[in-house]
């Protein structure tokens, strides 16, 4: 929405500067988006007048004219055939930037002519689309006066309405809450009412809820065409393109008053009577018009439709755009005047089903004053009358208003309760009145009656916000909020803290953060596990990210192959976020998430590439961080999902039902559907399946410190090839849960002195004697219990 | 006496020709041995007269003496040539490079919510969540927005295929909806226990997490990140809200001379509704903050409408509160001087190193927020 300051001078009394105005407006919740000031484009063109204009020597159609200029007079060539002695023009120096042409000017000579400047016509100051040869001006105008000055160019305010102000998108409106806000004195908005000399020839009429009210008047013998200078200006500043007469009054008192109107043109329309009704479906599907703008519209029954012919020939969308075949032209002697009111919401829904976007459409989307259709009508009459003549007919009007709002019972205390600010009664009532509310303060709580152009007021809250914008939210008091207990270990839950020391024990460990869409597309999350139509999304951006992903692995894996297509393939990147298993609240889980692509550039010292190993020291490092009992940990090998590699994967759980994670290589058949060259590593935990330790206090157990050196003792197996070592280990670990500290695999074999398909498992086995030392007959049952241990598991002690 | 000074001069010269360890060893034990020279001569003291022991033992004892530390110094010395020439053998060339090793970093996105969030804990804020799929009524109904109203197209909501009970879910535009979760009485306990539900007065949460609509251009992305906060108790006014955030903000962009102002607004969920901008200068092309005489809008903010207070089971009558809600990964940009908000999703590693903070950067009241 767009205005000017002579416009807006119109409703208010005021001396204000554009940039007072601006700031006003700001601070009184209109959004100024930004100001075009015509002046400083135009800054470097000024008035000058042509003393001499004589033939160039060399060009047919140049001269060489002498002009006064505001540098004194200069010798300037000029191509356009109006250039004549004694012309009143706009004249633009060497050095400045001619806009039309997109040029900033040299100092060259023309066909062998040196020109000090340029003599501009319109078109080159961009102040019309064409232009015919140079500006001719009035010859009052001194040498040297700005152009924009001399065009009577003026700075257009640009700003945004949020959607519970439709009063704001006409001029009067901002009018008065300028006037409110302290800018000047609102002028008289009352309409004059303008008697009608007879009875209106069309009558009118509403048909159930396609239209609450619509008034209208017949106006006859008009004489329509272009409009008077100043209307096209007022309209073509704020970026409206001039019609008719006809057409730019009802566009005029669009963004004056914040009222559409529309004009039909009497001798188009068909019968006597105007029905505004819904639209209708028939045998051969929904009515059509050709609208104002030309196209044609499908009029389905959730339509506003305006109808002649008795309701059989659909005229006009309701409060959207006249039909073409009723529209006014320059020929136009009778027409009907019509100011109606449509629901907004309806209003809104055709505008969107028929992709309109009109001025009209715009406001009564979002509301229009129900109780100034007819004002707007006399407004409309008296401008008609005044510049196209006629003679008007009595007002006809159908249907019944929206009721008034409702009074508000408020307290002015309130404004203290609510905004902490120490307002005056009296002062709140004076804010509350120049917005046109009406007070009732003799009592208390007083009496609040919101004027019907502010729908938006229903509460004393509302009530508030109006005293408070007014009075300026500058000032109110900074105020401490007051002290309350506060929890004793900090504020996060075991889980928020969980993903804040994942995200730095993952970033110390060498990985990237990074932050990947909570979508993916339908056939990736398919292949992760996830995809169901309720995770769909209906509008999604891109079919390539239309669905919740169900893992954090593929978004990461993809971006390890960007990262690799863009030259940079050794990626490390985690992830804490979202997945979804279904569209329920408690479907959603929280991941941490890593791939490991290792691409280390080639060493002197032949150190081997990171590998799953690297990735799982990772993950055990970072499950021991979280606080996850490590050591009860079950590594089912082989047991996790269809995206990782079968036989070099794993999940980690306390049991079947309390899976905390999956790592592994990522399988080669998904990575080549992610288009991603392997391996990739990866793991995934989740959050929520790590158990939360048990409440205890600061304090720590006593720590075990042994008096006893610990003594370690190495054993070999041989075992079934396909057997885990973990197994192994883990029995050999629980033959003496006391003495036995660890038992860790130092040596997998295959090979020479091994049997075909077994292999040869070698363990350090850690003692730690307790009260005292061991002795050799100990030590030697010991053994005999690991070994026993190891046959439980399948292994052989090799001899 | 002559005997003894030949015999000195001799060892003392085979001692300094002594080649190794084992010419060394050679020469004590012909010297000072069971059957050295020196020990020989030793042996003689005992069939002396006293007054020829007086003059001989310590003639003798000294040579012993001085021949036992010159083989010393001389094995010392040749052990020191020896380790010289063995360490000389081992010279690594410390110019080859180190292996790599990767440096990982948090994004700043996350490090900026760490931030604010330790500002607001400060404040004695606590952390509530709730989940990215909503409904209707969480993210539009009980937030106030009018049925059908502009304010809700305005939002560009991504929505789900309606579900065989024909509702139709949404991903949610904003985290305000967690403010519902939070207030709002039921008689059921929160689907999941991260799930905030029914806190009873007086409030005080922040609610950081993922948003989505269907947008994207520079400024814009179809995910992003907001943090909303909600403080709900008797009394709590406008001037407590502005004191929050300025609060907030001083400490947040860590420079001397932050201004800021707040404006009227709309949102449906507060009323009186306020945004608040801060002071910057645009005139280098890039938004500085701190200085200058522009104006940047950072956050919508306001009382919390009686309306959603009704809506929660809270009586507005006797509980009043602010809500605010400020885009993250905005404030991020803005503070640490991302030129481009969809380069925060791309991830590109370079991007993420670069623009990525240390593990050991996390917010600490001692050493500053990043």
């Amino acid at each position: 929405m767009k205005f000017t300051l002579s416009w807006l001078k119109d409703h208010l009394d005021t001396d204000a500067t554009t940039a007072r105005v601006v700031e006003a407006m700001t601070m009184a919740g209109l959004e100024v988006e930004h100001v075009i000031d015509p002046a400083t484009k135009l800054a470097p063109f000024t008035v000058a007048r042509i003393v001499e204009a004589v033939q160039h020597p060399n060009a047919d159609r140049l001269r060489v004219c002498q002009v006064d200029t505001v540098d004194g007079r200069k010798e300037i060539v000029c191509g356009a055939p109006n250039a004549r002695a004694g012309l009143t023009t706009i004249y633009a120096p060497i050095g400045s930037y001619v806009p039309g042409l997109g040029v900033t000017l040299v100092e060259k000579p023309v066909r062998g002519v040196v020109s000090n400047g340029m003599l501009c016509s319109a078109a080159e100051m961009e102040t019309a689309e064409e232009s015919d040869g140079i500006l001719e001006l009035s010859d009052d105008l001194p040498v040297g006066a700005p152009a924009a000055t001399a065009l009577g160019l003026e700075s257009v305010i640009d700003f945004e309405v949020t959607p519970n102000r439709p009063d704001w998108l006409g001029v009067a409106g901002i009018a008065r809450d300028l006037s409110a806000a302290g800018l000047g004195k609102l002028r008289d908005l009352s309409a004059t009412p303008v008697p009608g000399r007879f009875a209106s020839p069309i009558m009118v009429s509403v048909d159930g809820e396609a239209c609450r009210q619509f008034s209208g008047r017949f106006i006859r013998g008009v004489k329509n065409g272009p409009s008077p200078a100043w209307l096209q200006a007022r309209l073509k500043a704020i970026g409206l393109r001039p019609i008719n007469t006809l057409v730019d009054i009802t566009n005029l008192i669009t963004h004056d008053r914040a009222r559409p109107l529309h004009v039909y043109d009497a001798a188009k329309l068909v019968g006597t009577r105007i029905i505004a009704r819904l639209g209708r479906h028939g045998l051969n599907g929904d009515e059509h018009l050709i609208a104002l703008d030309g196209k044609t519209y499908e009029l389905t029954p959730d339509m506003s439709v305006i109808s002649d012919a008795d309701g059989e020939r659909p005229v006009g969308i309701g409060g959207v755009m006249g039909g073409e075949s009723t529209g006014c032209s320059d020929d136009t002697t009778d027409v009907f005047l019509e100011s109606a009111w449509f629901d907004p919401i309806r209003t809104a829904q055709t505008g969107r089903v028929a992709g309109i976007t009109s001025d009209a459409q715009y406001r009564f989307a979002r509301g229009v004053d129900t109780h100034f259709l007819v004002g707007g009508l006399e407004l409309a009459t008296t401008l008609i009358l005044e510049l196209c003549g006629g003679e008007p007919s009595e007002v006809v009007v159908a249907g019944e208003s929206l009721t008034a709002p409702a009074p508000v019972a408020f307290d002015p205390a309130y404004v203290k309760q609510l905004a902490g600010l120490e307002i005056p009664p009296e002062k709140s009532a004076e804010i509350l009145e120049k917005l046109g509310f009406r007070i009732e303060t003799s009592g208390n709580p007083w009496q609040v009656t919101p004027p019907t152009w502010r729908r938006d007021v229903e509460g004393k809250a509302d009530l508030v916000e109006e005293i408070a914008r007014i009075a300026g939210y500058d000032a109110l008091p900074a105020t401490p909020l007051p002290e309350t207990p506060r929890p004793a270990g900090g504020v996060l839950t075991v889980r928020q803290d969980r993903a804040r020391t994942a995200r730095r024990a993952l970033a110390a460990a060498g990985y990237n953060e990074a932050i990947t869409w909570s979508f993916t597309r339908n056939a990736i999350a398919r292949m992760f596990g996830g995809g169901a139509d309720a995770l769909v999304l209906a509008n999604p951006m891109s079919a390539d990210i239309d669905t919740m992903r169900p893992s954090v692995l593929p978004n990461l894996i993809e971006a390890a192959g960007r990262n690799a297509r863009r030259g940079f393939p050794d990626v490390a990147l985690f992830e804490v976020g979202p997945v979804f298993g279904g569209d329920q609240p408690q479907d959603q889980r929280l991941a941490i998430a890593a791939v490991l692509a290792p691409h280390a550039p080639r060493g002197w010292d032949k150190r081997p590439q990171d590998d799953l190993f690297t990735l799982k020291a990772d993950l055990l490092a970072l499950l021991e961080e979280l606080g996850a009992p490590v050591a009860s940990l079950q590594t089912a090998q082989g047991a996790a999902s269809s995206w990782w590699h079968p036989g070099r994967s794993a999940r980690l759980q306390l049991g079947p039902k309390a899976v905390l994670a999956e790592f592994g290589e990522l399988h080669p058949a998904v990575l080549k559907a992610l288009d991603v060259d392997g391996p990739v590593y990866g793991f995934e935990i989740w959050v929520e399946a790590i158990p939360e330790p048990k409440r205890k206090g600061k304090t720590r157990p006593a720590a075990d410190l042994p008096a006893l050196m610990p003594l370690g003792r190495d054993f070999a197996f041989l075992v079934d090839a396909a057997r885990p070592a973990g197994d192994l280990a883990k029995a050999v670990a629980g033959a003496d849960k006391a003495l036995i500290a660890s038992a860790r695999v130092f040596d997998v074999y295959q090979g020479a002195g091994v049997p075909d398909g077994h292999k040869s498992i070698a363990l350090e086995v850690a003692i730690q004697p307790r009260e005292k030392t061991l002795t050799d007959a100990e030590i030697e049952a010991l053994s005999a219990r690991i070994v026993a241990a190891a046959e439980k598991a399948g292994g052989r002690l090799r001899g | 006496m002559t005997d003894l000074t030949t015999l000195e001069a001799e060892l003392s010269a085979s001692i300094a020709g002594a080649a190794d360890a084992a010419a060394i060893e050679a020469i004590r034990v012909a010297a000072l041995g069971k059957s050295g020279s020196i020990s020989g001569l030793l042996k003689t003291l005992g069939s002396m007269s006293p007054d020829e022991r007086r003059e001989a033992g310590p003639a003798i004892n000294g040579l012993r003496d001085r021949v036992a530390a010159l083989l010393a110094d001389r094995k010392a010395a040749l052990e020191a040539a020896e380790l010289d020439a063995r360490l000389a053998a081992e010279t690594l060339d410390l110019t080859l490079p180190a292996p790599p090793r990767r440096k990982g970093s948090v994004h700043p996105t996350m490090q900026v919510m760490e931030e604010m969030t330790t500002i607001f804990a400060e404040m004695g804020f606590q952390v509530a969540e709730g989940p990215d799929i909503e409904d209707d009524f969480h993210n539009f109904t009980a937030l106030n927005f009018p049925e059908k109203h502009p304010a809700r197209e305005m939002h560009d909501t991504f929505f789900f295929n309606p579900g065989l009970d024909g509702v139709r879910k949404l991903l949610r535009t904003h985290t305000s909806p967690v403010q519902v979760r939070a207030m709002q009485r039921t008689n059921q306990p929160p689907a999941a226990p991260w799930i905030a539900g029914a806190i009873e007065p007086p409030i005080r949460i922040i609610v950081p997490g993922r948003t989505y609509r269907c947008d994207s251009d520079a400024t814009h992305t179809p995910m992003f990140h907001q943090m909303e906060g909600l403080v709900i108790d008797k009394g709590i006014h406008m001037g407590h809200l502005k004191w929050t955030l300025e609060t907030f903000i001083a400490r947040f962009f860590e420079v001397a001379g932050v201004v800021s102002r707040f404006r009227p607004h709309h949102f449906p969920f507060t009323e009186p509704s306020a945004e608040m901008d801060i002071g910057c200068d645009r005139s280098g092309g890039e938004v500085k903050i701190g200085t200058g005489d522009d104006w940047l809008e950072i956050l919508g903010c306001g009382m919390v409408h009686p309306n959603v207070l009704r809506q929660c089971g809270i009586d507005p009558d006797v509980y009043q509160g602010f809500a605010f809600g400020l885009g993250i990964d905005r404030l991020g940009m803005l503070k640490y001087g991302m030129p481009d908000l969809r380069d925060m999703f791309e991830s590109d590693t370079r991007w993420l190193s670069h623009y990525g903070f240390s593990a050991f950067a996390a917010p600490n009241p001692a050493t500053g927020l990043s």
